[in-house]
């Protein structure tokens, strides 16, 4: 997942401001703009190209029944144009709604299991400690490691051979051992424990990274008037981590939505279409690897909306304050 | 900030029945924090640790005991996996991919931020706006008609195909982390470099490009991981196309060396470790900018 680090996008953007009276310069000028134009072309010409431009396809495609051999032409015959007939497919298609099911099942499951624990072990961690450099190099491996990767290893850890199994019944926990990737009934929660080990190295990094933020002197000045630890914890550094937390709440919102990766490669794929189908994953195999790629589009695009509105939604409650209109209002 | 908020919201001052000094609090809690640390740390690392581990052991040993250590110990499973073609195969492309894409969005992200940050002129705001506006459009959302397009293009099944939409996708993250970089280099800079003779691009190309290293390597560094650890683009673009297999990146590689060879549990895990160690050294090597690039970003 690309976007992954994306805090520093929002955030920063609100930085520096831009400095101002440049205007005195030549503006307009027949040379800036060729220099403007020469510039911005490579930039601009892979952004539109690339990424803008198939978006929109995805909604022109999402209107037509395709053939897996697509060809251009495809797109004028009047018999191929279905309208909204692959949207109602979808939402018709018991797999596709509960795909959805389950990424807000991830989504939710994320929020209230990953976000607490990071915070509780970051509010730990965050003081000097022997071996701490060590420590957030360590809890940071999972994340460091693709998805494909990790999921693997955890698919060949979960096998009902596996080290998991083996080790419960080592420790006379033998009753406990599960197929824990094959069983319809706990794929889901396998998957979830899998994406709370891979990604809360990251959440409690970034708490940290917050809590360098948070002013010593406050939380000494609370002590000194009789604060005991939690107090100092519940009324100042987390109200002061609020803007790290609102960060990483949408970072991890948008990742839920999206997954793919690690669902495609830990679960089979006949266990997948009953119980841990994503939005993501049912796309890429209605669209790629059953040769449809209309229908495909179709999910594309609901998943886009479905990820805007809650990423608007979020931004409209949540993110008001800490980003001030980055995204929508631009540099200033 | 909230932190005017915060404060009122605290109790007021002898409140509480005891006052103790501040220190001695966090002393006892130690030997816990200790404990929750190690606790931490082993359960990040224990799948890594199982997964290496297991690369030292034969497959019968493994499926008589696989929650037991090597007994007994053999290199035979990496020798094997370093000594075909395939592996370095994989490595190769991978190393392409992830450095084309790198050196693509260093270099069109630097060009497209300098005329964002430091030329005036109509339509630079809807410009930026335009490029923030990329990141609510996920890889995953124009994955297919992507595919087809790259059909159209005869770059499906090619490095290229993997290269182009990964530079185009990371555009946005890198300009929205180079532009206030760029922005904050002081105006009287450019002044001096202009009384000296500089054009606007000698000044890009002299004093700004080495001013603004550290930008360019946080995002040459979010790039190059975003790449390495790609799977979507490649499934979608590599592996349905007439690549051999023996060029496939390590992600696509690992995941159809597990299938190939699904009941060879050993060299599945030495396979899997082996496409681990490139992505930890270079976390070690870039830990800082990593994390330092995490902080820089929570601190707005």
């Amino acid at each position: 997942m690309t976007t992954v680090l994306n805090p520093a996008g929002p955030a920063t953007s609100a930085g520096p401001a831009p400095a101002p009276g440049r205007s005195h310069r030549r503006s307009g000028s027949v040379r800036q703009r060729i220099e403007i134009a020469v510039l911005m072309t490579p930039a601009l010409v892979l952004f539109l190209g690339f990424v803008i431009l198939p978006v929109v396809l995805a909604a022109v495609y999402s209107l037509y029944n395709l053939p897996p051999a697509f060809r251009w032409e495809h797109l004028a015959d009047p018999e191929r144009f279905v309208g909204l007939a692959n949207y109602e497919r979808a939402f018709g298609t018991p797999e596709f709604v509960r795909a959805i099911g389950n990424n807000f099942f991830i989504l939710i499951a994320s929020l209230l299991v990953q976000g607490p624990l990071a915070i509780g072990i970051a509010l730990l961690l965050n003081r000097p400690m022997r071996g701490r450099s060590v420590l957030r190099l360590l809890i940071f491996v999972p994340y460091v490691l693709a998805e494909v990767i990790a999921g693997l290893s955890w698919k060949l850890l979960l096998q009902p051979q596996g080290g998991v199994n083996a080790a419960l019944e080592a420790i006379g926990l033998g009753e406990w051992r599960q197929n824990w990737l094959a069983d319809p009934d706990i794929a889901l929660w396998t998957l979830f424990f899998i994406l709370t080990w891979k990604y809360l190295g990251f959440a409690i990094i970034l708490m940290l990274a917050g809590l360098q933020g948070v002013p010593e002197e406050l939380a000494e000045a609370a002590a000194i008037d009789g604060a005991s630890w939690w107090q100092i914890q519940r009324h100042i550094t987390i109200p002061l981590l609020g803007p790290t937390i609102r960060i990483w709440a949408f970072l991890s919102m948008i990742g839920a939505l999206q997954l793919f990766d690690m669902v495609w490669v830990t679960v089979a794929p006949t266990v997948r279409s009953m119980s841990t189908e994503t939005m993501a994953t049912y796309m890429v195999q209605q669209g790629q690897f059953a040769g449809q790629p209309g229908y495909g589009s179709a999910i594309a695009v609901i998943l886009f909306f479905i990820s805007l509105i809650v990423a608007l939604v979020y931004q409209r409650f949540a993110l008001r304050r800490d980003l001030a209109g980055a995204i929508t209002r631009g540099v200033r | 900030m909230t932190a005017t908020t915060a404060i009122t919201t605290g109790r007021p001052p002898g409140d509480l029945p005891e006052r103790r000094p501040a220190g001695r609090r966090f002393d006892l809690g130690q030997p816990f924090v200790y404990l929750v640390a190690l606790v931490v740390a082993a359960v990040a690392i224990g799948p890594v640790v199982y997964v290496f581990l297991g690369g030292f052991r034969t497959t019968a040993d493994l499926n008589a005991d696989p929650a037991g250590l090597p007994d007994p110990w053999t290199l035979q499973n990496w020798a094997t996996v370093l000594g075909a073609p395939r592996f370095w195969g994989n490595v190769f492309a991978s190393i392409v991919l992830a450095g084309g894409t790198t050196l693509g969005v260093v270099i069109a992200g630097i060009m497209a931020a300098f005329v964002i940050a430091r030329y005036d002129f109509r339509g630079r705001q809807g410009l930026y706006t335009l490029f923030t506006a990329g990141l609510m459009f996920p890889l995953t959302v124009a994955a297919l008609p992507l595919t087809l397009l790259l059909r159209t293009l005869g770059l499906h099944g090619t490095y290229l195909g993997v290269i182009i939409p990964s530079i185009a996708f990371a555009l946005p993250t890198t300009i929205i982390i180079l532009v206030p970089f760029l922005r904050a280099i002081p105006d009287e800079l450019e002044e001096a470099a202009q009384i000296d003779g500089a054009s606007r691009l000698g000044f890009f190309w002299r004093i700004l490009l080495p001013l603004s290293m550290p930008g360019l390597v946080t995002v040459g560094v979010l790039a190059f991981v975003g790449s390495w650890n790609g799977y979507l683009l490649p499934l979608l673009v590599i592996s349905t196309g007439t690549l051999p297999q023996d060029l496939w990146p390590l992600p696509l590689g690992v995941t159809q060396f597990s299938t190939q060879y699904s009941q060879d549990t050993a060299a599945v895990l030495a396979y899997t470790s082996l496409a681990m160690i490139p992505a930890l050294v270079f976390f070690l090597a870039a830990e800082r900018r990593i994390v330092g690039g995490l902080q820089g970003a929570v601190k707005g």
